[in-house]
């Protein structure tokens, strides 16, 4: 327990040390709020309430979905290894990170909904706060993939890879349109992704359906993520780099 | 200290290590030998828990490597070869959290770092980064992270490569005194043959994943009929590299 205070402890001041990837990484949702939200806002196809909820998962894969970036650099430089040597459970080592990857993509995403208020954006308080608690859950399962990819393919491959990677995921999340607006393949491949589930549960969190099953579905496939996650993750910290 | 049987590591078809026996006792400074690619790092980080060997015994500061690694990991120290502080990071804020991650509260952490910053003579250098350091101080630093929890056995590797010939004296000096005051054992890799000369009270030398010489640097001479350590070194490795020159 101490261990993890201290290393969530340790990355959140070198994380709000340095403001700018605070802002950088969230970067991208906010300017679909503040440049594409006006327009949705008018299109007839949803609210701010439709929009904002898309643009949290937008945030993760943006924010917490890069979050491997840094253990680049740790490897490279020797960090990665010192932490290995000691005697700090493998899990432990890879939360510390990820519990910071949550702290800051909950900074940025309350940022996001106090934006979208001033834009419009209508929503039950119990509502968006469910939001924040399901995106953290989302990110930790965020988090820990990216450590993971970022461990496994080679250190130049992995910011072209998943600043990829994130495109396709995001737009089949309907994260920036609904997609019962789809054509039925692309309602299929959709349903594939997890993010889809996050999406919809989030929307119904924001619309105060607290009890459809769109809900049950985000919070189940979202738990299942940060489960999946953390396990892939936590693997990869045991297994040795050699 | 250490008692290794038979250690071995294959990446693939590549043999690393084939078969490694070592034994070295409380209070030694052993020096380990060889060829670049000879074996050195990966036998270190089998040591170290960093690498799970593919066969073989060994205990470490008294805990079984294969058994109870964490035991292990607390009761040794390890300095790699290209240190362990990231560029830009107050070396402080890095060695605190390094001691909180063996147990320590911060106030212990913040105290111990300080009595070691100075006894390594880095006094006060906490809100400094590497950047601004020199080779020698930055080499001192990361021997100061691999003491934070007082290990009984530290590993360097190649704690002195790159150094100019005062800052490597100074880092001599420094771990004789560790030895002599604390009693620690050192374990540590060297290219430089006076080095283990004068540091060392024995010699390991292995050589294609195999060891192929131990003993004190005198008796290495003495048994090699040879005036230096390197010239023991020469004997004893490279032997294919030499049979292809000449074929």
């Amino acid at each position: 327990m101490t261990a993890l205070a201290a290393l969530t402890g340790h990355y959140l001041r070198v994380s709000f040390t340095n403001k700018f990837s605070l802002v950088f990484s969230a970067l991208q949702p906010f300017l679909y709020l503040v440049l594409f939200g006006p327009l949705f806002d008018r299109s007839g196809v949803g609210s701010w309430a439709v929009l904002v909820p898309g643009l949290l998962v937008q945030l993760g894969l943006t924010s917490a979905g890069m979050a491997g970036f840094t253990i680049v650099f740790d490897q490279r430089f020797g960090v990665l290894e010192r932490l290995r040597v000691t005697p700090v459970s493998r899990v432990t080592l890879l939360l510390g990170r990820v519990l910071r990857d949550s702290v800051v993509l909950l900074v940025q995403a309350v940022a996001i909904i106090v934006a979208g208020y001033a834009l419009g954006l209508r929503a039950p308080i119990a509502g968006v706060l469910g939001a924040l608690l399901l995106t953290t859950v989302l990110s930790v399962g965020m988090a820990s993939l990216s450590y993971t990819a970022a461990l496994t393919l080679r250190q130049e491959l992995f910011a072209p890879v998943m600043s990829t990677l994130v495109v396709p995921l995001m737009l089949l999340s309907g994260a920036l349109l609904p997609m019962s607006l789809a054509p039925a393949w692309l309602d299929v491949v959709s349903r594939l992704t997890p993010f889809r589930y996050a999406v919809e549960g989030l929307r119904a969190l924001f619309a105060g359906s607290y009890a459809s099953s769109a809900l049950v579905w985000g919070v189940v496939v979202s738990l299942a993520f940060a489960v999946l996650g953390v396990t892939l993750g936590t693997r990869r910290f045991q297994r040795e780099n050699a | 200290m250490i008692h290794a049987r038979g250690l071995t590591k294959t990446f693939g078809p590549v043999e690393a290590v084939r078969g490694i026996d070592l034994d070295v006792s409380p209070g030694e400074i052993v020096g380990f030998l060889g060829p670049n690619g000879a074996g050195k790092t990966t036998t270190l980080r089998m040591l170290t828990t960093l690498l799970r060997p593919t066969s073989g015994a060994a205990a470490v500061a008294g805990a079984d490597l294969f058994a109870d690694p964490a035991a292990v990991r607390r009761r040794i120290g390890y300095v790699a070869q290209g240190g362990a502080f990231a560029p830009f990071s107050p070396v402080g804020e890095e060695l605190v959290l390094q001691a909180r991650l063996y147990g320590l509260n911060r106030e212990q952490a913040r105290e111990r770092v300080a009595t070691l910053l100075a006894e390594l003579d880095l006094p006060g250098v906490e809100d400094r980064t590497t950047v601004t350091m020199s080779g020698g101080q930055k080499r001192r630093l990361d021997i100061a992270m691999g003491l934070l929890h007082r290990p009984e056995l530290l590993f360097l590797d190649e704690p002195t490569t790159g150094l100019d010939p005062q800052s490597r004296a100074n880092l001599w000096d420094h771990v004789r005194r560790l030895r002599e005051r604390d009693g620690l054992t050192v374990f540590l890799t060297t290219h430089y043959l006076e080095e283990a000369d004068a540091l060392c009270d024995r010699v390991l030398i292995i050589d294609h994943g195999r060891i192929v010489a131990a003993g004190t640097p005198d008796e290495l001479k003495t048994e090699h009929g040879a005036r230096t350590l390197d010239d023991v070194f020469l004997a004893v490795t490279g032997r294919e590299l030499r049979e292809g020159a000449a074929a």
